[in-house]
């Protein structure tokens, strides 16, 4: 399953060793990551790849509490929701 | 591929302008359960829903973690229950509304619809027992909804049954007085009814349907009036144009979560139903979408014009980004569930009158208007056969929930909770309709060519 991970937030030392760490802890692997500070706001686009077979609802969950502890606001979608959204065919 | 532009503005439309899936709705027929037995139809009944529909829930559940939109309502809908009890030996049919009420709370859906009879043309024995059983079953169950069909553009009004629903709306408002007439808001009477709507209160499960369908209905006002303020000023070409595209995109995740929904469950697509539905939060309103395109209050004049286009524009939207589209396709515009409808009706800007006038061009009706409790059931007739005229001429579904809402009147305010929301009591006309609510009868389905 390709997964989108979205980070916002007051940008801080970490940030991403943080949710990196997070994801390779539950094996997805990350594709791309795009990522700027804008007006001291943090953001980042991670393209990731899991198994079909992991448990999408405990990786979830791991990134919401790391996103607690670093002050930021972290989603993993289903890429599904962007492509359909936003590509025809 | 994705670009963050793309990822940004969806989770944006989800986050800030209350993008949501408002419902996934599984149509489950109930011809299967027919029985002579009474009781054993009952028990047939509640087996057959809690089967179909085991993990209904908890897909709806699955989808809206993974994908990150919420999917605020789980939903049943079932072949109208006139048809199943008909061939039954029950005096009644408020076992039947408690059995699929003890069945929609075991597998934890919102609501279940289908209390449903389609008398257009006449009566069968089954229908007769349905309506006479409605008031009693809205007030003893929790999620049941009900539905009349009373007329269509083939068949013409059937006038006795508008005459007779009057009666039924306002001894629904009498049962459930203590919860301020709160069985009326699970009460919709029909002209041109459809039969794979997934919205609540008017969802039934139609025979031309299969055994068993999941349908999705959309929603996002708050995205098409966000869409809109990029454009102020504009002429109307540019709006319909944001709109649909807006709609596109809406409907374009209703239809991952339909597709995904029917293949996890192992149950037949049915249809998408593009609609703009509201909710009383503040930014998920239709009356906000109509004053983004200019209106100082929603009800002032230009009101109709505005809904026609965006109505339309929905559709046009909607139609390319969904395989099947059906239900009631268009825009919502109940009073009491629906911010800037409450404050417009507040503001004195909207009245009954306009918005019969606004149904003629919306998706369906008079919907959660709260009128004053002394309003006779002779009044509530007349209200439903203006309805089930504009339908019956224009070829379009149109419908009336109307609360006549017991010892309130015009200035009150009725607090229903939740997604029902809260209304200002509206001013119905004084002068009487009695007489011609009496007649009953037939009005003939009208002519379909000469069309002045």
């Amino acid at each position: 399953m390709k997964l989108v991970v979205t980070v916002v937030g007051q940008d801080r030392v970490g940030i991403i060793a943080g949710v990196t760490r997070v994801l390779a802890d539950n094996e997805v692997n990350v594709v791309s990551i795009n990522q700027t500070i804008l007006d001291g706001i943090f953001n980042m686009i991670m393209m990731c790849e899991v198994s079909d077979s992991a448990d999408l609802s405990g990786i979830q969950k791991a990134l919401i509490a790391e996103g607690d502890r670093l002050g930021v606001q972290i989603l993993a979608q289903n890429a599904a929701i962007f492509l359909s959204m936003h590509r025809v065919g | 591929m994705l670009s963050i532009e793309n990822i940004l503005e969806t989770n944006r439309m989800i986050q800030d302008n209350k993008l949501d899936v408002r419902t996934i709705t599984m149509g489950i027929s109930l011809l299967g359960c027919i029985s002579e037995d009474g009781d054993r139809m009952c028990a047939r009944i509640y087996d057959h829903i809690t089967k179909e529909a085991e993990y209904l829930v908890k897909t709806g559940e699955d989808l809206e973690r993974e994908l990150g939109v919420p999917i605020i309502n789980k939903r049943i809908s079932v072949t109208p229950i006139s048809l199943i009890g008909g061939a039954s030996n029950l005096p009644n049919y408020v076992s039947i509304a408690r059995a699929l009420d003890q069945a929609a709370k075991a597998v934890g859906v919102n609501f279940i619809g289908g209390f449903s009879a389609l008398v257009s043309k006449g009566y069968t024995e089954g229908d007769r027992k349905l309506i006479a059983s409605i008031p009693e079953a809205l007030a003893t169950t929790d999620i049941v909804c009900s539905s009349v069909g009373i007329g269509s553009t083939k068949a013409g009004i059937n006038m006795d049954a508008v005459a007779d629903m009057g009666h039924i709306v306002k001894e629904t408002a009498r049962l459930t007085a203590d919860r301020d007439a709160l069985g009326c808001a699970k009460l919709v009477i029909f002209c041109n009814p459809v039969e794979d709507n997934p919205f609540m209160a008017g969802a039934f499960h139609g025979v031309t349907e299969g055994q068993t369908t999941i349908s999705v209905g959309v929603s996002g006002p708050g995205v098409v009036k966000h869409a809109l303020e990029s454009v102020k000023g504009e002429p109307f070409d540019v709006v319909a144009e944001t709109i649909k595209r807006t709609a596109f995109k809406i409907t374009r995740v209703g239809q991952l979560v339909a597709q995904e929904a029917s293949r996890r469950l192992n149950k037949q697509f049915g249809i998408i139903d593009i609609s703009l539905a509201p909710t009383p939060a503040v930014g998920d309103s239709v009356a906000h979408v109509l004053e983004e395109m200019g209106l100082e209050a929603c009800g002032t004049h230009g009101t109709t014009a505005a809904l026609a286009l965006l109505n339309d524009a929905v559709k046009k939207g909607g139609l390319m980004a969904s395989s099947h589209v059906g239900g009631l396709s268009g825009a919502f515009i109940p009073v009491s569930e629906d911010k800037g409808m409450i404050d417009a009706v507040t503001l004195g800007s909207l009245s009954l009158d306009k918005l019969e006038a606004m149904t003629c061009v919306c998706s369906v009706g008079l919907d959660m208007i709260a009128v004053p409790g002394d309003t006779s059931a002779a009044t509530i007739s007349a209200i439903i056969a203006d309805e089930a005229a504009i339908g019956m001429i224009n070829n379009k579904t149109t419908a009336v929930r109307l609360i006549p809402v017991p010892n309130k009147t015009v200035g009150d305010i009725v607090e229903f909770g939740g997604l029902l929301g809260y209304a200002p009591i509206i001013k119905v006309h004084p002068f009487s309709s009695e007489e011609f609510i009496r007649r009953g009868g037939r009005i003939p389905a009208p002519v379909r060519s000469l069309t002045n």
